[in-house]
């Protein structure tokens, strides 16, 4: 009870953070690409609530409005006397949510001059809104990728299980080449003999199906080992002598089995597959600018200047950590729950 | 030996496997070196194509995988388009880096590894095992580039470690003592790094492997026998729980060449990892093959050097693999 218990909480908490990135539309006040090329690398904007004459403002929290300093152009200045107040449910940039519904509701805005929470890069674009975008891209990216491999798993290592014979050994064969590659070094390999310049969402698809297809083996190799040792179960050979069929038998005794499996492979790829996206994107191998996504918002931060006099640039690989601890407690609550279920 | 010669044998074909499905890949791309040439207008057509003739770009994949392995026989491992000279020289110099880098973090890592595993799996649930577990699992939460970005950051405000490359400036006129209190310098922030992102894997393998060792009847019985703590947690139990670390070890031997790829390109260290990301942006095609197969060398003979590490270290896989 008390593991089922564990596991609601922090499936609900994984929950939360995936319907943050999946709206970022309404909970960023800006559109990720609006540039504002007068505020260049603009420092995060602390909220504030209480103002200069100690007024409390519970419902309005504000900034204070930066300038730049004269003669400098990135060095900005708290103008005290203007505080912008953060509004609530306003109405402001267009975007879709969910990519599908056109929308311009936002969680919150300001009129006016713009407020930068996480600061703003290079053109004066704001961070937080980019790093929620961002976060669409390689979480889509990690999900999408991690589910292609685990059907590509379980498709082939459920076929080779099943059905053994040398159809097992080339599968089980090629799934051990895969293995025995460095694995981020076969997703450079296959990314360096591919076209380098697409749009960010043909990028974007390659990375995918990159991902996916090479990550198919470990999937492979689990539920072959559970179908083999579902398959010489006495209920399913009862099955078989009745006369089930093999679409029967892998459906209604050799797919309930895998669940667990699945579940607890789904939670170790993802983070790992965005955490690829990521690398990629650095690297600049993957989805390119103006689009962000959490592995080219980082990429800034390979120029020297801009690691020393920027630090906030960091904040969007901040901002994986919750999802990679969200992740990681949830596979060790599965395992757990496996190993509880065996005994 | 049997079972050692057919696991060699096993890694060969693998290997021969990996060449042949790089050259694939490398068939299937659109796009070659002399590509970004054709567009140049101070380069002639004629020009290109003669350099696609004169490199063989234009015979067919076989042939091309055929004349491949001829240099690979001669230790050439094809030949580079942009450094215009055979890939091989180029790959050692970087790899040699690399294992600069590698080498001393895996050591450190692991011989940290150890006594904080063991440690915590004896201490099973108390305050140091609770620690241990929630500072890997923190370690294990935040990703190697955003550490990497860390620790740069806080060189560059501290000014304590040279934040990139391997060597400073005046290197070449420095003593020898002075030479190397140089690279250790540089090293000490990617090792840090590395030994930070491993360490937490290795830990939780220890711990596991040995915690369950524990709570077998001949280490009770040790206890009861009045065997010092010492020699049960280090002579016995970690001896009966060494099966996974070996596997773990020889993993880790392999990925000596593969492991710090991207921390070098963060850092600026002249390893294997920015000179492939060159060819990969370059299309230098032979480059990228050779890189790609020089870490799969690794990996595989890391994995054959875990295999026969267990073959000597255990007498049931003898007696169950062997010969007999």
């Amino acid at each position: 009870m008390n593991h089922e218990r564990k596991l609601g909480f922090w499936l609900g908490a994984l929950a939360a953070l995936h319907v943050v990135i999946a709206c970022a539309g309404f909970f960023a006040p800006y559109d990720p690409t609006v540039q504002n090329r007068e505020r260049p690398y603009a420092p995060p904007q602390r909220l504030h609530w209480t103002d200069a004459q100690g007024k409390f403002h519970l419902l309005r929290p504000f900034v204070y409005a930066i300038r730049v300093k004269e003669g400098t152009f990135d060095e900005y200045k708290q103008d005290l006397s203007r505080p912008v107040h953060l509004r609530f449910l306003v109405l402001g940039a267009r975007y879709k949510l969910l990519g599908m519904f056109p929308c311009r509701l936002h969680l919150f805005s300001t009129d006016g001059s713009p407020v930068f929470l996480m600061g703003s890069d290079a053109y004066g674009r704001d961070l937080y809104s980019r790093t929620l975008y961002g976060g669409q891209i390689s979480v889509l990216a990690g999900l999408l990728a991690a589910g292609l491999a685990l059907i590509l798993g379980w498709t082939l290592g459920a076929a080779a299980g099943f059905f053994g014979g040398w159809a097992d050994t080339l599968l089980m064969r090629t799934g051990e080449l895969f293995l025995a590659l460095p694995w981020l070094y076969l997703l450079f390999a296959a990314r360096a003999f591919l076209p380098l310049s697409l749009s960010p969402w043909r990028t974007f698809f390659l990375i995918v199906v990159l991902v996916g297809a090479v990550g198919w083996a470990r999937p492979a190799r689990l539920i072959r080992g559970v179908v083999l040792s579902v398959r010489g179960r006495d209920y399913v050979r009862a099955a078989r002598g009745f006369g089930a069929t093999n679409f029967y038998l892998l459906r209604n005794h050799v797919l309930p089995e895998t669940w667990s499996v699945m579940f607890t492979q789904a939670a170790i790829l993802v983070p790992q597959y965005i955490l690829a996206e990521v690398t990629l994107s650095f690297l600049g191998l993957g989805v390119a600018e103006p689009v962000p996504s959490w592995g080219n918002l980082l990429a800034s931060l390979q120029q020297y200047n801009v690691l020393t006099s920027y630090w906030w640039m960091c904040l969007p690989g901040v901002a994986m950590v919750p999802f990679f601890l969200g992740y990681l407690v949830l596979t060790s609550a599965l395992q757990q729950k496996a190993n509880a279920s065996k005994i | 030996m049997n079972y050692v010669l057919r696991r060699f044998g096993h890694a060969v074909l693998l290997l021969i496997g990996v060449s042949i499905l790089s050259f694939l890949f490398s068939s299937l791309a659109p796009g070659n070196y002399f590509d970004e040439m054709r567009l140049s207008a101070q380069i002639s057509q004629e020009t290109v194509s003669a350099l696609r003739t004169h490199y063989n770009l234009d015979r067919p994949l076989a042939w091309r995988y055929a004349h491949w392995l001829g240099s690979v026989a001669r230790g050439d491992l094809g030949f580079s388009f942009a450094y215009n000279m055979p890939t091989a020289p180029l790959l050692w110099s970087r790899a040699r880096n690399t294992l600069v880098l590698m080498v001393p973090a895996t050591l450190i890592a692991w011989l940290l590894a150890l006594p904080i595993g063991i440690w915590s799996a004896e201490r099973r649930g108390k305050l140091p095992d609770v620690t241990v577990t929630l500072v890997s699992a923190a370690l294990l939460v935040i990703p190697d580039l955003l550490l990497a970005l860390g620790l740069l950051l806080v060189a560059v405000r501290t000014h304590i470690f040279p934040t990139g490359g391997m060597v400073s400036v005046g290197y070449r006129d420095l003593s020898w003592g002075r030479r190397l209190q140089d690279v250790v310098l540089h090293m000490a922030l990617p090792v840090t790094v590395l030994v930070l992102s491993s360490l937490p894997t290795l830990v939780r393998h220890i711990r596991a492997a040995v915690a369950d060792e524990l709570e077998t009847g001949f280490l009770r019985a040790a206890r009861a026998h009045g065997i010092p703590r010492r020699m049960r947690l280090y002579r016995y139990a970690l001896r009966a729980a060494a099966n996974p670390l070996i596997a773990l070890f020889g993993f880790s031997l392999g990925t000596l060449l593969s492991g710090s790829l991207m921390l070098e390109v963060v850092m600026s260290w002249p390893g294997l990892g920015p000179l492939l990301l060159e060819a990969i942006l370059a299309r230098d095609v032979y480059l990228v093959i050779g890189g790609v197969l020089l870490s799969t060398v690794f990996l595989v003979s890391g994995n054959l050097l875990a295999d026969v590490l267990l073959y000597w270290a255990d007498p049931r896989i003898r007696a169950e693999r062997g010969p007999a």
